[in-house]
């Protein structure tokens, strides 16, 4: 039996994202996890799509797929409450994770609920629900793999598909020998498969209630898609008498047949999948003589700040997401940092676009920071979510807040002297002569410039100095006999 | 949208404009100038706007996207004939032609920026699609090991085309390295506000770029060119064989140089 399982949402971290980064920079086991997961699921994934132009085609018809849904989310969320009550299914709506929790307790409550199996689900780590329900004395668990890992570590996942990805076997092994009773030391995968498997079957037995996200909503037909790998998902919402789900209301689409495109699309993407292992789709409660599955089936919808991000036509791609994590295997940044250095439910490049969107920007300005704009991102992204983009969208609404109003904590990101900085940059580039007579003293002088200064401080901490040329292109050009015009 | 801009080859032209880029103007100006004398022996008239300076990039990439705009509007007046752009950066290039048409989106001289944005040009691009180049070798066997920047790659679309000029070179071997299609950690101003996972980034990429055991790294962006050649230096010799970092202009002008 499993002894104390942690809630907390994991250790307390440095204060900004650089901080953070200095600290896993350091720490050579978890760099090394990083990269050879990361290059792992690259590869995996680059042999799913051999043919660049069916992969073309499959990401358009993702991208419109989510994009038809988003134009009409608000008559599609009516629609799927609509059928979704018509199949039984009980639905809920929050504006915020409070009273997300408070529903999920309430239905709790109701039943007398004391244990509960969690599947796999992002948007309940954005309602920190475990730690909630821990405080009102209803303990989940969870019943992913990794999950269950980082519950045992009491940590937050480190990847939105693959929770533990920033541990090895090991690790682990240790973990389960300390946390696990009867369980030795061992590296063996399967002996600690077994061994979080014979835990958690009696769990699912045990458990009052299931607990599960949602992949996709159908508003066609009020169907829940859950995809996963382990069954646990399948055994979280149908052995349990009451089984909630919790969704964020962006996870919609408009008709059955938009299923299969997406599911070509996210576990290839995820995973290097062709399919994940099962695909489960609820659709009611347990019917008249049917002889498994709940009693009972609750659907949580949950804003937490989605309409206002959906109220702006630029930042409501970033809606489009489907959880695929791609970006995240992808990024360089990502990579060798790993997910806790972004201290966010969603780390990685999605993560450093919904976040300040979510949190705001007065919370989570410096992660839009967090990334050389190398568009890896926006290469393998399934539905085309313009990720580069949207970080210089918020990079700008740090500057300046736009009329959108979209962004909270907009504005406050500046300081005077990077303000003040722009401000000469662009008096000096927009006007040419100021610029030759500038660009000209620095090929004289700029050499002296001590490297001491910031930002060269930090640029030559690995870098030697760059050396200003003695004459400018400029100036080379006249030389050479170049026309000017 | 941050996707490959596909450009349809335009007809060979008689004179094109040429756009240095600041860095290239004040750090790497030899690169520059090689890449006006590869298009001038092509046959092309080149022409260099004394009154251009900066692509706004770095602005636009802080948020400061009034300044970014102004300096672009500094562009449109420097080059005003409608002949193509050619630049020697695809971080540049990718400014002008991907993101000047977002940057303008709700402004009055939209319309100017979106024609401006259709005659740029990256070098390597220009050379192998418009010209059809050819350059004779006249170079010592050599090594070399390909760069690619993020955004040639990615907002310009070019891929192969660098490579192809370097495997058309007689005595040049092109050996391509591992982490070919990752950053370098340049980023601009994310190298200083990030400058550890940059500085992990670069150590990285050097490493991936000797594993090639080429003498040689060839890259069309300035930016990457400074980060590695850069990091390069200050390990000195002590992290593995000498490894020389150039912009591909000026290598090619060498090799093809008889001189």
């Amino acid at each position: 039996m499993t002894a104390d399982v942690q809630t907390g949402a994991g250790a307390p971290k440095a204060g900004s994202f650089a901080e953070r980064a200095h600290l896993a920079l350091d720490d050579k086991p978890l760099r090394a996890n990083f990269r050879r997961a990361m290059d792992g699921l690259m590869a995996k994934r680059a042999a799913q799509f051999p043919d660049a132009a069916d992969l073309a085609a499959l990401r358009a018809r993702g991208a419109a797929i989510k994009e038809r849904a988003l134009a009409r989310l608000p008559d599609l969320l009516e629609q799927l409450e609509a059928r979704c009550t018509g199949n039984g299914i009980k639905v809920h709506w929050a504006e915020t994770t409070d009273e997300a929790n408070r529903i999920v307790l309430g239905i709790f409550r109701e039943h007398g609920v004391k244990t509960v199996v969690k599947g796999k689900s992002m948007v309940s780590e954005e309602m920190h629900l475990n730690a909630f329900l821990g405080e009102h004395g209803i303990q989940a668990i969870e019943s992913d793999l990794g999950e269950y890992i980082i519950q045992l570590a009491g940590e937050m996942p480190s990847h939105i598909v693959m929770p533990c990805i920033h541990k090895n076997k090991g690790q682990i092994g240790a973990l389960f020998a300390e946390h696990i009773e009867g369980q030795r030391y061992t590296e063996d995968v399967d002996e600690l498969t077994a061994a979080a498997r014979r835990v958690l079957r009696d769990r699912f037995a045990e458990a009052d209630a299931g607990i599960s996200g949602v992949n996709f909503a159908v508003a066609e037909t009020g169907t829940l898609v859950l995809v996963e790998n382990e069954g646990n998902g399948r055994l979280s919402t149908t052995l349990p008498p009451l089984h909630v789900a919790v969704m964020g209301i962006e996870k919609l689409v408009e008709t059955l047949d938009d299923i299969p495109p997406l599911l070509a699309l996210l576990p290839r993407s995820a995973t290097g999948q062709p399919i994940t292992t099962y695909v489960n789709m609820i659709t009611s409660p347990r019917r008249e003589g049917e002889k498994d599955g709940p009693r009972e089936v609750h659907l949580v919808l949950l804003d937490n700040g989605r309409t206002r991000v959906y109220a702006d036509p630029e930042l409501r791609e970033t809606l489009r997401c489907i959880r695929c994590g791609a970006c995240m295997n992808h990024c360089p940044v990502y990579a060798r940092v790993g997910g806790h250095t972004y201290d966010a439910v969603y780390p990685g490049p999605i993560g450093k676009i919904l976040t300040p969107q979510i949190a705001g920007l007065d919370a989570a300005g410096d992660l839009p920071h967090a990334s050389s704009l190398c568009n890896a991102c926006v290469e393998v992204c399934p539905v085309k979510i313009p990720i580069a983009d949207i970080l210089v969208r918020l990079r700008r609404e740090a500057v300046r807040p736009s009329a959108s109003n979209a962004v909270k904590g907009a504005g406050g990101g500046w300081t005077l002297s990077e303000s003040s900085a722009w401000a000469g940059w662009k008096w000096l580039h927009a006007n040419p002569v100021l610029y030759r007579l500038g660009s000209r003293a620095l090929a004289l002088a700029g050499n002296l410039i001590p490297a001491g200064l910031p930002p060269l401080k930090a640029w030559t901490s690995v870098r030697s100095k760059p050396k200003f040329a003695p004459r400018t292109l400029h100036q080379l050009a006249r030389d050479k006999g170049f026309d000017d015009a | 949208m941050s996707t490959p801009s596909a450009a349809v080859p335009p007809e060979r032209p008689e004179t094109v404009y040429f756009f240095g880029t600041c860095l290239v103007d004040l750090f790497y100006p030899q690169a520059g100038l090689a890449g006006m004398e590869l298009l001038k022996r092509q046959g092309l008239r080149v022409v260099f706007p004394q009154d251009q300076t900066c692509c706004g990039q770095p602005a636009r990439n802080c948020g400061f996207f009034e300044e970014a705009r102004a300096v672009a509007r500094a562009q449109f007046d420097a080059f005003p004939e409608p002949w193509p752009i050619v630049v020697p950066s695809g971080s540049c290039a990718g400014m002008m032609r991907v993101h000047y048409p977002q940057l303008f989106a709700d402004q009055p001289d939209r319309e100017r920026a979106e024609a401006f944005a259709a005659r740029i040009y990256e070098l390597s691009w220009f050379l192998v699609h418009v010209l059809d180049c050819k350059l004779a070798d006249h170079g010592e066997p050599v090594t070399v090991t390909w760069h690619a920047s993020c955004h040639s790659m990615r907002e310009m679309g070019v891929t192969d085309e660098p490579k192809r000029l370097l495997r058309s070179l007689e005595n040049v071997t092109l050996v391509e390295n591992p982490r070919e299609r990752e950053c370098c950690g340049f980023g601009g101003t994310f190298s200083v506000r990030q400058p550890e996972v940059s500085a992990a980034m670069v150590a990285d990429k050097i490493d991936a770029l000797r594993s090639t055991g080429a003498t040689e790294m060839v890259t069309g962006d300035c930016g990457c060119l400074m980060n590695i050649t850069g990091a390069l230096d200050r390990m000195g010799g002590k992290a593995g064989p000498p490894l020389r970092g150039r912009h591909l202009a000026e290598f090619l002008l060498e090799r093809s140089d008889d001189r």
